[in-house]
């Protein structure tokens, strides 16, 4: 009697658990299909390349073109990998590589408070300190005389990478790291035996074996730098226009979602939940992108 | 975001380092090499010093402009337009916090348990959960935030509510409580539960009091770096929790958690200084989550 309940007991347990792994495949469906569900008919109702290529977005006259925003969104997530790749990479080999232990044992919690920091915290930060010191920046004699920059603002494009460089730094970092610290040893000491110096070593013999490992970090940060949504909405000034330079504000496809889903209403509406399926889109493609990288290191 | 994960093996790329590229041409270079070794040794240097000091000039700058505008105006019980208290919100942001986990916890820990303890090797619906797991990681909270108005608020009906918003939230930490559970399940030596098979306990019993009990702080660590999300979280949250800034009178009831209040604040731009005395204590907060979970997971690693 005892062990038939208890072997009951056994299979119901692992039904149970079961169904609850299977709860991440819902999950991803139900997203799937919620999204696309009321996503796509809207972007073929106002016309696919009227909604992907348009580049006007004027929600009163019912003109719904993002262009400006996916281009807002591939420039401020270009910005943010030229601004916080080298220097992720770099913080990277030098705790893997230079710093001693009793050095990494404040780096490395501190590489980890940064990836915990919230994103309104980022926004604020942004919002109080980088702005204005841009807009210092551009209204200075020396950009408008010698660079020739005019009308520059401190809510720009270049504020936005910027803040999003430093957001992705803990990605990049720890990704690299991770990827410089499994190349084995033997190649190091190889190029030490042929004569190189240690920090040759490292930049040519180790850093290139490392090279898979990288490239996910970079792809993992173009992932975080695109769906980062709260701190460019309060530094990237979010003009709806084409992104017409550097030092002037733009907006990205997630402020536009943020900024007016609050009053949408209609086809507006249906309109910004099509671009949160661009969005999506985009997404699944840099996953793709970073499954084929993880999987071919792991072939290789 | 898919998880971090240390590439290993990754030799393919050795014949790059060719030898003309690591030893130039001898003696004649020997200065030169010296000059590039201190340039190399300096970049790596001031990238480092850079990302320290950007953090600490983050943290210095939140802090010293925030702590004088701690006022007391800031902790009084009700929310008006007026004393701007953020303690409404810190409320909101706690049975926020436990909803979310209540739904995630015991999905993401059984979840574990059935990728480790049960599901053999090579399984098809193994990969597709690894895949699908992989995939949320990835989502911006952006996309949650849409999904969940969607769906919970719109199709389920829940209006804008705490509920909609722990539901939402709570497939975003899914991931992060899966992974560490895993990974700390995995860390418990077979000799445990083979000791316990020997004794004549079913799997059911070996799992809930032998494995789990040993896998706890690693389990524990995950599901306070959950904490963190939940409480740093806005976006996923504005369009489906809302920012009614009162203690709810019940689930259904819209409710605005401290990240989303600090959101509103700063971008009303009136109450500057109260903007700033909110940063401190979402920071604070936060930053000291993530601490007591990296140094639970740091005595399990000594141990």
């Amino acid at each position: 009697m005892k062990t038939k309940t208890s072997k009951t007991r056994e299979k119901v347990m692992q039904g149970v658990f079961t169904a609850c792994a299977c709860i991440s495949i819902l999950a991803v469906a139900l997203i799937c299909i919620f999204l696309f569900a009321n996503g796509v008919p809207t972007i073929f109702e106002i016309g696919p390349l009227n909604f992907l290529l348009g580049t006007t977005w004027k929600p009163g006259n019912d003109i719904y073109g993002i262009l400006p925003m996916i281009l807002g969104s591939l420039y401020v997530t270009a910005g943010a990998i030229i601004v916080g790749v080298p220097v992720g990479l770099l913080t990277a080999v030098y705790m893997s590589k230079f710093a001693s232990p009793r050095v990494n044992r404040v780096l490395l919690p501190a590489v980890q408070l940064l990836a915990g920091i919230p994103s309104v915290v980022y926004g604020f930060f942004g919002m109080v300190v980088l702005v204005p010191a841009v807009q210092a920046m551009v209204k200075s004699d020396f950009f408008k005389d010698v660079l020739g920059v005019k009308g520059g603002k401190g809510m720009s494009l270049f504020t936005a990478a910027v803040l999003l460089g430093i957001m992705i730094l803990p990605t990049i970092i720890t990704v690299s790291k991770a990827s410089l610290d499994a190349v084995p040893a033997s190649y190091y000491e190889g190029s030490l035996a042929l004569g190189a110096t240690h920090e040759r070593s490292v930049f040519f013999a180790v850093l290139p074996a490392a090279k898979s490992g990288v490239m996910s970090a970079v792809i993992l940060g173009i992932g975080r730098a695109i769906g980062e949504t709260m701190a460019v909405v309060m530094v990237a000034g979010n003009q709806t226009w084409m992104p017409q330079g550097l030092f002037k504000g733009l907006r990205t496809m997630t402020s536009n979602i943020v900024i007016e889903m609050g009053y949408a209403a209609g086809l507006h509406r249906e309109a910004l939940i099509a671009t949160g399926v661009v969005l999506f889109v985009f997404i699944l493609l840099i996953n793709l992108c970073f499954s084929i990288v993880k999987g071919g290191s792991k072939n290789a | 975001m898919p998880e971090i994960t240390a590439a290993k093996g990754e030799g393919s790329s050795m014949s790059k380092a060719n030898a003309h590229m690591v030893f130039p041409s001898g003696n004649q270079n020997r200065k030169a090499a010296r000059i590039q070794a201190a340039a190399l040794r300096w970049l790596v240097r001031i990238a480092a010093l850079l990302t320290a000091a950007v953090l600490l000039f983050l943290i210095g700058y939140i802090l010293v402009m925030g702590i004088p505008n701690l006022k007391p105006s800031l902790f009084e019980w009700e929310y008006n337009s007026e004393n701007v208290s953020l303690v409404p919100s810190l409320i909101n942001t706690v049975l926020m916090t436990a909803f979310s986990l209540l739904i995630a916890t015991p999905l993401g820990i059984f979840a574990a348990i059935w990728l480790v303890e049960y599901a053999r090797r090579g399984n098809r619906l193994v990969r597709v959960v690894r895949i699908t797991t992989e995939t949320l990681q990835g989502i911006p909270s952006i996309v949650y935030g849409l999904f969940g108005m969607l769906f919970f608020v719109t199709q389920l009906h829940w209006g804008y509510s705490l509920i909609a918003g722990a539901f939402t939230l709570s497939i975003m930490v899914l991931p992060v409580i899966m992974r560490t559970t895993e990974e700390a399940l995995m860390a418990v030596p077979d000799s445990y539960r083979e000791g316990s098979f020997g004794l004549g306990a079913g799997k059911l019993r070996t799992v809930f009091t032998i494995v789990l009990p040993s896998a706890m702080p690693g389990i524990l660590s995950g599901v306070i770096l959950a904490i963190g999300r939940i409480v740093g979280e806005t976006a996923a949250l504005i369009y489906t929790a809302s920012s009614v800034a009162k203690i709810p009178e019940s689930v259904f009831s819209s409710t605005r958690t401290l990240a989303v209040h600090m959101y509103l604040l700063s971008n009303e731009g009136l109450h500057v200084d109260a903007t700033y005395g909110t940063a401190v204590v979402l920071l604070v907060l936060v930053l000291g989550i993530n601490c007591l979970s990296s140094f639970i997971a740091g005595r399990l690693a000594k141990k």
